[in-house]
């Protein structure tokens, strides 16, 4: 026991999830077994492979050969920093996911139990395999694997259109996807053949095949993660499925992705070229920009955290490129805290968006509603659900003391250096760039508001809602997990950027934890402390003890009653739930500002109408710019080529005879 | 951490904590003279919150805990921000806990709060307060984030207590993109407060309303921590734009008479803003609610020409 | 770093920092009055430099400039274009082809091109004013934009009347300001063209009835 590998804990780990994964197929319809054992027992097994992920952070790269695959080519596997890190990640994201799932999944919701067991688990084997894999090969393997098995989880309920419709925009985006990322492998192979990962770090390319294969890998890496323009499956996939599901491809699959963009332009291509940062900045802008403007004024909660979670792969795009053009101009100290940022806002992403659509599961399943303007008031019936998702909104605003607050910071504090960059123009727009990263912070706040308001508090929109049911033990087991994860990462900054530095200093040859090590935990001050400093835990602290002790020195001091009655409302004597704000209303000001951004259709009654209807459609410009051209343009050449296709058999047979002949004239000696 | 250190932090922020309804009373007081009538008794504000501390609560039935939390949480916020910022003197303990960028998450923080508690009794003012309190927030932050790249270029850093040591202890330069960023950190603030031409904190009108909204449900206690927590915010804006722009006589240690002769200087120098900000309320209108973007994308804009203006101006000479 | 500005070059600076944000002010300027009494502060404060850079380089020849162009441009044509506001009849809003936020960030974007551009050029100058050739750049672009995105007439006249500001700022700075005849020459043209755009207002006025350019669309073929 004691000479085995960490990787090979985690192949064990693997096969693992496809031995629980096949026992699910054995009984598909003894819905007790699956979910009272078998999904436990995977949830056990992602705890175990975070543990040994945290563990085999700073040590040595390992390397493993599995004896499957191609003749030449067997699988190899590879574990070091980099996707330890990511590993980390996965285990402990899908340890929550997995116990809620145990609970979640019931009777009679489209596919069986057992074939949803068996689709999960696979597809968290394949995700730990993408990030293993240390050849072209087996990450392709891996990476379809991936993509197939989340597709079946897509459409669990395929009873209905639209999911259908999702599910099938989804596999198609990611197959376009994956070619470009098989394309980008094989140009950075440089023609030798050699498809290890080995080889291609030790590959020289030219400047142009370089950035030939960088671009490849942002299109490819970037129609998994979701950035604009090739981001449209994303909001249709993502509420279609089951919530596990979406919260599973939300804060897990989305971050492979990130993972295989990290590895193609920092380890594999080898250097770098400085616009390569720009290029991904600017994408990464318009994407988180975009994501959050959208996120704003959606009326379905699922679509809501879907464009926020754009938004959110936008930032770590923007971390990306500001990483790269530091790295660039070997400012590598600076491209160490951007790259930190880039890890911080992966892990937090996993916790606070993974918790946020698991709550919108509990209260789907509650309600049976997933449109805003059927909800409300629901902190009520539903308490556990309720303050957990506040820690999910008040991380993903970004704010202090939780988790997103540090990797926004971080971010902010790489960009605050950027008037240092040798380059004229860069110096001065990026620093521009930083106020839009402020503004998309901000703005989410304004979606995550609006998501918690609507949702949870008010009065209830309908009266059906006042029979909800919270969730259950087991739910609430992998609720309370994911928040106490975003605590921790919010109030412990220091200790978790000193376990992940070992992977900024593998991928930039330095990282920030010598610089922090002269601070206590509970400082985080990665340049130095007259630089910039940040002490969650005093913030927690003193919140904390403002309200306990406050709550005391009033009722000491004065007295502590209350009376209930009818809200004060102005003296409004009529105080109906149709009157508070729909989520249309809320995000008015969002429309009418940023009314360009948006293709809207709006239809406003007149004095006249009898039955006065107001309805307002907010659809995505570029569905409209470029899938449905190019959709219309594919038809076109298909309807050019259906025409080879004349039906006639003499026609067929013309083609043989024609080919024989040239191929007669040609081939001859 | 010392324990003249703590006693030095715990004296701040009860100074805060005291000084904070006088300002407002002293801006009251001034407006009033401006406008040609006689004003309310300076100690004003300090009636009012004994009031209402004495008042029952009263909130409506579907009010849950959020609603009755969020005045605490907002007020300890409001008092974490005013024990950061070097009113005082720069190295009291609490000021390494956060630098300028986490001040404005404080606040956004505080903000969140107070708009979901509008949220939660379900009327139409409640959430009419919160979108716009958001719009407000969502506006100012870019601005806000300018004007601290600004003055963090100047001085290499983003800790307040940095900030204010290397520009009082320099010779006298005139900066011109420090009085932009001063510009643009006046609109911001006007903003962020609830002034006019933002907003009128004392108006009686809902549908002119941003601030007040909010907290229309609020009685007892709890308004009285709201209304104080938002004196708090004015105070603390204050000596913020007074410790990035006008930092002479901030002490530098802990010592208790530094304090104690930092204090006349502290008190003249917030009488002046209370003067200029009643100036600025009393010659301009309210502007329509959606006119507010414009008036904070010209903060936006001050700043970013500042920023502009210490890159090409300032550091190749 | 502070001992290694002088008085007179921070001086120099703040008023092209002045001159930078009443040239974005005369952008984001709805009303037509207080339009033109930003650009008589404008030459003010233009005279106020080159008040600074004669002072402190001794060049007699600067007096007189400063002195000219405090009396054309800071009293002088502000109170012709007053008269011909009042005479006209004219005191509307502006209106602008593009929306006030969007025509300021195209504004910062043209800053920054010009401070880019500017930066290389001001190193190769001598004067203590270089630093401010970039300004000066950025004043005549913003003043154009200004040209470019009003509809009316007068704003477009105290756009034109700004470029020149922003061309004396350049040559104050590069060069300790340009040889007298070629100033004379340029202010000659100045005026004339103004002449000439006021006798064209008021022929657009009797033909149109209004001093709105856009009117001038329908002189086309077709």
């Amino acid at each position: 026991m004691s000479d085995l590998l960490s990787i090979d804990l985690l192949l064990i780990a693997a096969s693992a999830w496809l031995l629980i994964g096949l026992g699910g197929l054995a009984a598909p319809r003894k819905l007790l077994f699956i979910s009272r054992v078998l999904f436990p027992l995977g949830a056990l097994v992602s705890v175990a492979v975070g543990l040994v992920a945290l563990v085999s952070l700073g040590q040595t790269p390992e390397v493993a050969v599995l004896a499957i695959g191609l003749p030449d080519l067997p699988f190899h596997l590879r574990l070091d920093n980099l996707n330890a890190v990511f590993a980390l990640l996965l285990g402990f994201a899908s340890a929550g996911i997995s116990i809620y799932s145990a609970g979640y999944f019931r009777k009679g919701e489209g596919a069986a139990p057992g074939l949803l067991c068996l689709e999960y688990h696979l597809f968290l084997a394949s995700m730990l395999m993408v990030l293993l894999a240390d050849d072209g090969y087996s990450f392709m393997v891996a990476w379809e694997s991936m993509a197939l098995s989340s597709f079946f989880l897509v459409t669990t309920d395929h009873r209905h259109e639209e999911i259908r419709r999702a599910g099938y925009l989804y596999l198609l985006i990611a197959h376009v996807g994956a070619i470009a990322i098989l394309l980008s492998f094989g140009v950075m192979t440089g023609g030798a053949g050699d498809y290890t990962f080995a080889a291609m770090r030790t590959q020289h390319l030219s400047p142009f095949w370089a950035s030939v294969a960088y671009l490849l890998a942002l299109f490819g890496f970037g129609a998994k993660a979701g950035l604009v323009p090739v981001h449209v499956w994303l909001p249709e996939a993502h509420p279609a499925a089951p919530s596990p599901v979406s919260a599973m491809m939300s804060g897990v699959m989305l971050k492979t992705a990130i993972y295989g963009l990290l590895r193609v332009s920092f380890d594999l291509v080898g250097s770098t070229i400085w616009w390569w940062g720009v290029a991904a900045m600017a994408v990464g802008l318009v994407t988180a920009l975009f994501g959050v403007l959208y996120s704003t004024v959606q009326s379905d909660m699922k679509r809501l955290l879907a464009y926020s979670s754009i938004e959110n792969i936008g930032l770590l795009a923007v971390g990306i490129g500001l990483a790269l053009i530091f790295h660039t101009y070997r400012m590598d100290a600076l491209a160490a805290l951007a790259m930190t940022a880039v890890f911080y806002h992966c892990l937090a992403h996993a916790g606070f968006k993974s918790l946020l659509f698991l709550c919108t599961g509990s209260v789907l399943h509650a309600t049976h509603e997933r449109s805003l303007g059927k909800l409300g008031g629901l902190i009520h019936r539903m308490p556990w659900v309720a303050w957990l998702a506040l820690a999910g909104v008040i991380a993903g605003s970004g704010l202090p003391p939780l988790s997103g607050f540090v990797s926004e910071w971080l971010l902010l504090q790489g960009f605050l250096f950027s008037p240092g960059l040798p380059h004229p123009w860069l110096n001065m727009i990026v620093p521009v760039a930083a106020a839009l990263v402020a503004l998309v912070a901000a703005l989410a706040g304004f979606a995550m508001v609006k998501f918690y308001g609507i949702v949870f508090l008010g009065q209830m929109r309908e009266p059906g809602l006042k029979d909800a049911q919270d969730a259950g033990v087991l739910e609430r087991i992998g609720l309370v997990w994911l928040a106490v994860i975003t605590l921790l990462l919010g109030v412990l900054p220091s200790t978790v950027i000193t376990l992940i530095d070992a992977a900024t200093r593998q991928l930039l040859g330095t990282g920030l934890a010598e610089r922090m090590a002269d601070h206590g935990w509970w400082m985080l001050a990665p340049i130095s402390a007259d630089r910039a400093s940040y002490q969650p835990l005093v913030f927690l602290v003193t919140i904390v003890l403002s309200v306990l002790i406050g709550r005391q020195l009033v009722r000491r001091f004065y007295h502590g009653r209350l009376r209930r009655t009818q809200a004060w409302d102005c003296g409004y004597w009529f105080q109906s739930p149709r009157a508070q704000d729909t989520a249309e209303g809320f995000s008015q000001p969002i429309r009418r500002i940023f009314g360009p951004a948006f293709r809207m259709e709006r239809h406003i009654p007149s004095i006249r109408d009898e039955q006065p209807i107001y309805s307002v459609k907010v659809e995505d410009h570029f569905w409209y710019w470029l899938y449905l051209p190019v959709a219309r343009l594919v038809d076109a050449i298909s309807g050019l080529i259906v025409r080879v296709q004349g039906g006639r058999i003499a026609i067929y047979l013309l083609y043989s005879f024609i080919t024989l002949i040239i191929l007669l004239l040609v081939a001859r000696p | 951490m010392s324990i003249s250190g703590l006693l030095a932090q715990l004296f701040a922020i009860a100074l805060a904590l005291f000084l904070a309804p006088l300002l407002t009373g002293w801006v009251n007081q001034c407006r009033a003279w401006f406008q040609n009538r006689t004003a309310p008794p300076l100690l004003q504000p300090y009636y009012m919150l004994h009031k209402l501390f004495h008042k029952d609560v009263v909130i409506a039935h579907g009010a849950s805990a959020l609603f009755r939390f969020a005045p605490f949480i907002v007020f300890g916020c409001m008092l974490l921000a005013a024990a950061i910022v070097p009113t005082l003197s720069t190295d009291l303990p609490f000021a390494p806990a956060a630098d300028t960028i986490a001040l404005v998450g404080v606040f956004g923080l505080a903000r969140i709060f107070i708009s979901l508690a509008a949220m939660d009794v379900g009327t139409s003012f409640g959430s009419l307060g919160g979108r716009r309190e958001m719009l407000i927030g969502f506006l100012a932050e870019p601005a806000l984030l300018m004007v601290i790249f600004t003055t963090a270029m100047i001085s290499q850093s983003t800790s307040v207590a940095t900030i204010v040591e290397t520009l009082a202890h320099r010779d006298f330069v005139i900066y011109p993109s420090l009085a932009f960023a001063g510009i643009a950190f006046t609109f911001v603030s006007l903003a962020e407060n609830a002034r006019v031409p933002v907003d009128n904190p004392a108006t009686h009108l809902e549908l002119t309303m941003i601030h007040e909204a909010m907290i229309l449900e609020y009685s007892g206690r709890h308004l009285a921590l709201i209304e104080w927590a938002s004196s708090l915010k004015l105070y603390t804006y204050s000596c913020l734009g007074l410790a990035l722009f006008f930092p002479w006589g901030i002490a530098q240690g802990d010592d208790f008479l530094g304090l104690l002769m930092a204090i006349p200087l502290l008190l003249l120098k917030l009488a002046t803003g209370g003067v200029a900000l009643a100036l600025i309320e009393t010659v301009n209108a309210k502007m329509r609610i959606f006119r507010a973007p414009e008036f904070l994308g010209t903060a936006f804009l001050l700043a970013v020409l500042g920023l502009l203006v210490r890159l090409l101006l300032e550091t190749r000479v | 770093m502070s001992a290694a500005i002088p008085l007179s070059t921070q001086l120099i600076n703040l008023c092209a920092s002045v001159i930078l944000l009443l040239a974005f002010a005369m952008l984001a300027q709805r009303r037509v009055m207080p339009l033109i009494n930003l650009f008589a502060y404008q030459g003010l404060t233009l005279a106020a430099s080159t008040l600074v850079v004669a002072f402190t380089t001794h060049q007699a020849h600067l007096y007189y400039s400063a002195g000219l162009t405090l009396g054309l441009k800071g009293i002088l044509l502000p109170w012709i274009l007053h008269r011909l506001v009042r005479r006209l009849y004219v005191k509307w809003d502006v209106e602008s082809l593009i929306n006030i936020p969007t025509t300021m960030l195209v504004g910062i974007g043209l800053v920054i091109i010009a401070f880019n551009v500017a930066q290389p050029i001001s190193l190769l100058s001598h004067t203590i004013s270089r630093g401010t050739l970039g300004i000066a750049l950025a004043t005549v672009m913003l003043a154009f934009l200004m040209m470019i995105t009003r509809t009316k007439a007068i704003p477009q006249v105290v756009g034109f009347l700004a470029m020149e500001n922003g061309l004396f700022l350049a040559a104050t700075s590069a060069t300790y300001g340009m040889p007298m005849v070629v100033e004379l020459g340029i202010a000659l043209d100045v005026l004339v063209g103004a002449i000439i755009l006021g006798v064209f207002f008021f022929q657009i006025r009797e033909q149109f009835d209004s001093l709105d350019i856009r009117h001038l669309e329908r002189l086309k073929e077709h």
